[in-house]
């Protein structure tokens, strides 16, 4: 069974009037898919994961339309304008950005309850009140990302990567049906930003959740995403198996930019993750890596 | 340059007759009653102490209830008027209003209030409030617009409500300088309040003036030193307090 969790189509944005930074973007996502979004920075692609959310409008280019973008079959934006159902929306999206993503005063535990915030009834939500239930959801969520001993602390006072995955709890919480990722490893040393990988492709598999990532390298789109779109000058350049991303090819799409997009060192291992067909990663083999990231 | 400096001295010379400068001299020509003033204020006149001390709590406590009720109405004008926040079309008038009752001084509000409310401290929490308001949702709206807005757009994220954006993305950013600006203000309005009874709205300013009136120098003194012991210990407690929130 397959239902379309992301439908967008035609969609233009621009910031400044004749500079558009989105061109004419048309893809799908089914339900239950990993997507890998990769691109140079300023390709477009946080403006289309913005647009994604319903955090950003679209906008059509001189008389062109804006195009639209649906998730599970309803509107989420059309021609400019943010859908009356947006809100209803976003809480079957969880969105982690880059950093940044937590209220820095409040605890973590509590940064993860606000994931309940658009389920909750709406009085209970505004007086921050949460069960005993909802608080032990939140902390199965946070030990499920391996920082449940940090459930108590200010969101400011976690490190980067234990951030983020702050960030995913919550997205948890939200129990979304689709969980949109910012470039979440972008400022992550390589231990934490494989953590983070290895988590979002453990929500994608055990529970169904479509997944999409935004990522600057190459090496993780290949290591974790069956599927990658590439984005070059805010257009889809490709969008297909990561398999075919070989240097050569990306190097045909991208020309000089296409360094960018790897880490030097990293090209020869890229390889070696790419045939060791990482879709299928076996649970104790995940245990395993978790057990070394611990 | 030379230019700024021939315009503001182009504005004294200007202001120099209403202002009636060339009176100045008298304070010098007259230095008998300035001699009296400052004799009288070398012995102070504590007999009627505990009066005033009770009115100087008073005082304080007026402006503790202005300050209370600023903060409380001021922090939905704040919202209001915070461009990242509102619309526009609700951003400017919430702020013209604001800035009109900032431009009125709370003396003339307390003068109104006397009338609606009759004499009494009353009229005096009800003036320092409303002024207040103004200067509140001011400050309060200024830090607002400089908070940092992907916390906010991460509650978004979520489904939230805007109450909600605001209650869990703003108000946690802009709580520690809220604080201190309501604490400010708080001293400021100690001050304040100390004049209100001028025109019969309560705390040691009624004394103040009827022993200035009847040349009572002594006791006038004695209440000046009154104030001014009890603004510096409110000062130093409350820049205290600031440090410990930024």
């Amino acid at each position: 069974m397959s239902e379309i969790a992301i439908s967008v189509s035609g969609v233009w944005k621009s910031f400044t009037p004749g500079r558009p930074v989105l061109k004419d973007v048309n893809f799908q996502v089914q339900r239950g898919e990993m997507v890998a979004l990769i691109g140079a920075s300023g390709s477009g692609k946080s403006t289309l994961i913005r647009a994604l959310g319903g955090l950003e409008r679209i906008d059509g280019v001189g008389d062109k339309p804006a195009g639209s973008i649906e998730v599970f079959g309803a509107l989420m934006q059309r021609e400019g304008r943010i859908s009356s159902a947006a809100k209803a929306l976003r809480s079957r999206i969880g969105i982690v950005f880059q950093q940044f993503n937590l209220v820095p005063r409040l605890s973590t535990l509590r940064n993860v309850c606000l994931g309940l915030l658009g389920a909750a009834p709406r009085w209970r939500g505004s007086l921050g009140i949460f069960t005993l239930d909802e608080r032990k959801m939140a902390m199965h969520a946070l030990s499920r990302v391996g920082i449940a001993e940090h459930a108590l602390k200010r969101g400011n006072q976690l490190s980067g990567g234990q951030q983020q995955r702050a960030a995913i709890a919550r997205t948890l919480l939200q129990r979304s049906d689709i969980l949109i990722a910012d470039e979440p490893i972008a400022s992550l040393d390589p231990a934490s930003a494989r953590r983070v990988m290895d988590i979002l492709s453990e929500i994608n598999r055990s529970d169904g959740v479509t997944v999409v990532v935004s990522l600057h390298q190459v090496e993780y789109a290949l290591g974790y995403c069956p599927r990658t779109i590439a984005l070059r000058g805010g257009e889809i350049v490709y969008d297909g198996p990561s398999s075919a991303l070989t240097p050569d090819f990306l190097a045909d799409l991208y020309g000089e930019e296409s360094e960018t997009l790897f880490l030097p060192a990293l090209t020869a291992a890229a390889d070696v993750a790419r045939k060791a067909a990482p879709a299928n990663r076996t649970a104790p083999a995940l245990d395993a890596m978790a057990g070394a990231a611990a | 340059m030379w230019l700024m400096w021939l315009g503001v001295i182009a504005l004294l010379v200007f202001s120099w007759g209403p202002t009636e400068m060339s009176k100045a001299s008298l304070l010098i020509t007259d230095w008998r009653n300035m001699a009296e003033f400052g004799s009288a204020f070398l012995q102070p006149d504590f007999r009627d102490w505990r009066i005033y001390a009770e009115q100087m709590l008073e005082t304080v406590q007026i402006a503790l209830w202005g300050t209370a009720i600023a903060v409380v109405i001021g922090i939905p004008f704040a919202i209001f008027s915070s461009a990242n926040i509102c619309p526009v079309w609700v951003v400017q008038p919430v702020r013209r209003l604001m800035d009109a009752s900032r431009a009125i001084n709370e003396i003339v509000f307390a003068l109104l209030f006397v009338v609606a409310v009759g004499l009494g401290p009353l009229a005096g929490v009800l003036a320092l409030a409303v002024h207040n308001i103004g200067i509140i949702s001011k400050l309060f709206s200024e830090a607002v617009e400089a908070i940092d807005p992907r916390p906010v757009e991460g509650i978004r994220s979520t489904g939230a409500t805007r109450m909600q954006e605001v209650l869990f993305g703003v108000i946690p950013q802009v709580a520690p300088l809220w604080s201190s600006y309501a604490l400010y203000r708080f001293e400021t309005n100690v001050r304040s309040a100390t004049v209100l009874g001028i025109v019969g709205a309560g705390g040691i300013g009624q004394s103040l003036y009827e022993t200035i009136r009847s040349f009572q120098y002594g006791p006038t003194a004695s209440i000046v030193i009154i104030i001014v012991m009890t603004v510096m210990i409110i000062d130093i407690v409350s820049a205290r307090l600031r440090k410990g929130l930024v």
